[in-house]
């Protein structure tokens, strides 16, 4: 017992950097594997929360762009979200790979300021950046669906009371589209935690070894010809993360439903139609 | 290919590409365009049975039978797809050369599992290692298309499901009045009447069956991905057409190759939907009547 807790203590954070910097050799104990693929964890976690905060934003924008009369921001807006949609996910990963090794290693001068670039051809930056806008145009279509799905109702009473333009919007169609696309959102964030198991497989360089759940789940089972143990330890962390996300997005979802009668609240379910 | 493509370095311009483009590796890149293709073709109709296995047994009245149908529709929901790609062909590639290891292997105490390695006599292996290597391509390929299926197996079984339970109670009564047995019922009516709300689902599914193609790579099949990393890569003075990184653009070609077919699909994907909606008691079936008359 004790040993494991000094594993634990040597490895819990191996994946960010601290504790051991060698790697288990010979014999892996079950703790052994269980804390790294758990510190691994770490990762998947770190790319799932940012890419899914920052594309929440930048997938509102799109999804109004791609609603808008304009076609000077509705074309662009329909193509980027063809283009990260009809793609694979592993594709998107290796082309900005190769992209961001194209910048010059020196940094960029600009206006007179060495702009470093070095550090964008790291996983940490460099995938979060590609899963940043792929999930931005999944999310992106879910919310031109349900902001296409708005009541005409609710917005002739706004304009009945005289809103308009930003108020609108913010007060009356924002929420409604929120609520109509959460149970389809939900379903997007847990195939986006899902999804960011693809990054130090496709290009971006695991630093000193530090990767994330499967990385640690396939240097196991590399080593030991036995996949049967890190696989399934991996996939039990990956069924708690979906878990909680569940528990999150459901209170959101109650939140968002709160004004309403309980028969019509939309119920988090699967929507395999809507599978990214 | 071409009779004057025999000496690259006298070559320039168009003609250097043309030559390039159609060298002996080029073609055995272009060939595994057409191995991707398969795989898609071969896997789909798999998937769809395994995934009908699964939705029958969701439904099962025998439990034991309906808890696994109910745990392998709900296993790719929590699990992430790329950990049954990489579980999979070595769990069943193990699990073969274990059941070939108790047949023809001479008895023996050593454990199969020691040492960090997998021990079976050579005789057990699959393939045989003197099998040319044809056979170690088709084999890792059939690996492949199991992985593939199972997991896509899981996700058609959660659409059928979800079809099955759509189709509209009031049909499957009538049936039953009519005095079918429930055999009867399900064959004559709940699946023929299923498929139109199975189709924006399975649609979807042949939508993500391609984008997972590149996952091949990850399980050692030579596939597009593999050589356009091996031809893109740079080539020194040594090679017969010495060129820089050229990866980003054969991964633009990649781009260009999986949006194409994403288009082709959602093009007669959309024809199909709107086929099978004709004269059913849905949204789409009633505005197509409406349209007619």
């Amino acid at each position: 017992m004790n040993t494991c807790l000094q594993t634990i203590a040597d490895y819990g954070l191996r994946s960010i950097g601290f504790g051991e910097r060698v790697l288990p050799r010979g014999t892996f104990t079950l703790c052994e594997q269980f804390t790294l693929i758990g510190s691994g964890l770490i990762w998947n976690v770190y790319f799932g929360v940012l890419s899914l905060l920052f594309g929440f934003g930048f997938a509102t924008a799109l999804a109004v762009a791609k609603a808008s009369g304009n076609p000077w921001l509705r074309k662009p807006a329909e193509w980027f979200i063809f283009i990260f949609r009809g793609s694979p996910l592993f594709i998107q990963f290796f082309i900005i790979y190769e992209m961001l090794v194209l910048l010059p290693r020196g940094g960029i001068t600009l206006g007179g300021i060495l702009i470093a670039t070095n550090w964008m051809t790291s996983a940490w930056a460099g995938a979060l950046l590609v899963l940043f806008l792929n999930t931005s145009a999944y999310s992106a279509e879910i919310f031109y669906g349900a902001l296409r799905a708005v009541p005409k109702g609710d917005i002739e009473a706004a304009d009945a009371y005289g809103m308009t333009g930003w108020a609108k919007f913010r007060r009356v169609i924002w929420p409604t589209t929120l609520r109509l696309a959460w149970p389809a959102y939900t379903n997007e964030a847990i195939f986006l935690f899902h999804a960011t198991t693809l990054v130090f497989f496709s290009g971006f360089p695991a630093f000193q070894q530090r990767g994330d759940a499967l990385y640690y789940a396939k240097f196991f089972a590399d080593k030991t010809f036995n996949p049967f143990i890190a696989y399934p330890i991996a996939a039990f962390y990956f069924i708690l993360l979906t878990l909680t996300l569940i528990t999150v997005f459901g209170m959101i979802n109650r939140r968002l439903n709160r004004h309403l009668p309980a028969e019509r609240r939309a119920k988090l379910r699967i929507r395999p139609q809507i599978v990214r | 290919m071409f009779s004057n493509c025999a000496d690259p370095s006298q070559l320039e311009g168009l003609s250097w590409l043309l030559c390039y483009l159609t060298s002996g590796k080029h073609m055995m890149f272009y060939t595994s365009f057409f191995v991707v293709i398969a795989l898609m073709l071969i896997v789909a109709p798999v998937a769809l049975l395994f995934g009908f296995g699964g939705a029958l047994a969701a439904r099962a009245h025998f439990a034991p039978l309906r808890w696994f149908g109910k745990g392998y529709t709900s296993m790719v929901r929590g699990v992430p797809d790329i950990i049954f790609f990489l579980f999979v062909p070595v769990a069943m590639d193990q699990a073969l050369e274990y059941l070939r290891y108790k047949m023809v292997c001479p008895p023996s105490d050593a454990p199969v599992w020691s040492n960090n390695e997998f021990n079976v006599c050579a005789a057990a292996k699959l393939p045989l290692s003197s099998s040319p290597q044809i056979y170690h391509e088709v084999y890792g390929f059939f690996l492949a298309v199991i992985a593939f299926a199972i997991v896509f197996g899981a996700f058609a079984a959660n659409v059928l499901y979800g079809a099955m339970n759509a189709v509209p109670r009031a049909q499957l009564e009538t049936a039953e009045a009519y005095g079918m047995s429930t055999a009867q019922v399900r064959r004559r009516i709940l699946i023929p009447q299923m498929w139109t709300y199975a189709l924006p689902g399975l649609s979807n599914l042949w939508l993500i069956l391609i984008k997972a193609t590149p996952l091949l790579f990850l399980l050692g099949v030579p596939d597009i991905v593999y050589w356009a990393r091996e031809l893109g890569a740079t080539k020194s003075q040594i090679y017969d057409y010495p060129h820089p990184d050229w990866r980003l653009w054969y991964f633009l070609a990649l781009l260009v190759f999986y949006l194409g077919m994403t288009r082709i699909s959602e093009i007669i994907l959309g024809r199909l939907t709107a086929r099978l909606a004709q004269g059913q008691a849905t949204m789409a079936g009633e505005a197509m009547r409406k349209a007619q008359t």
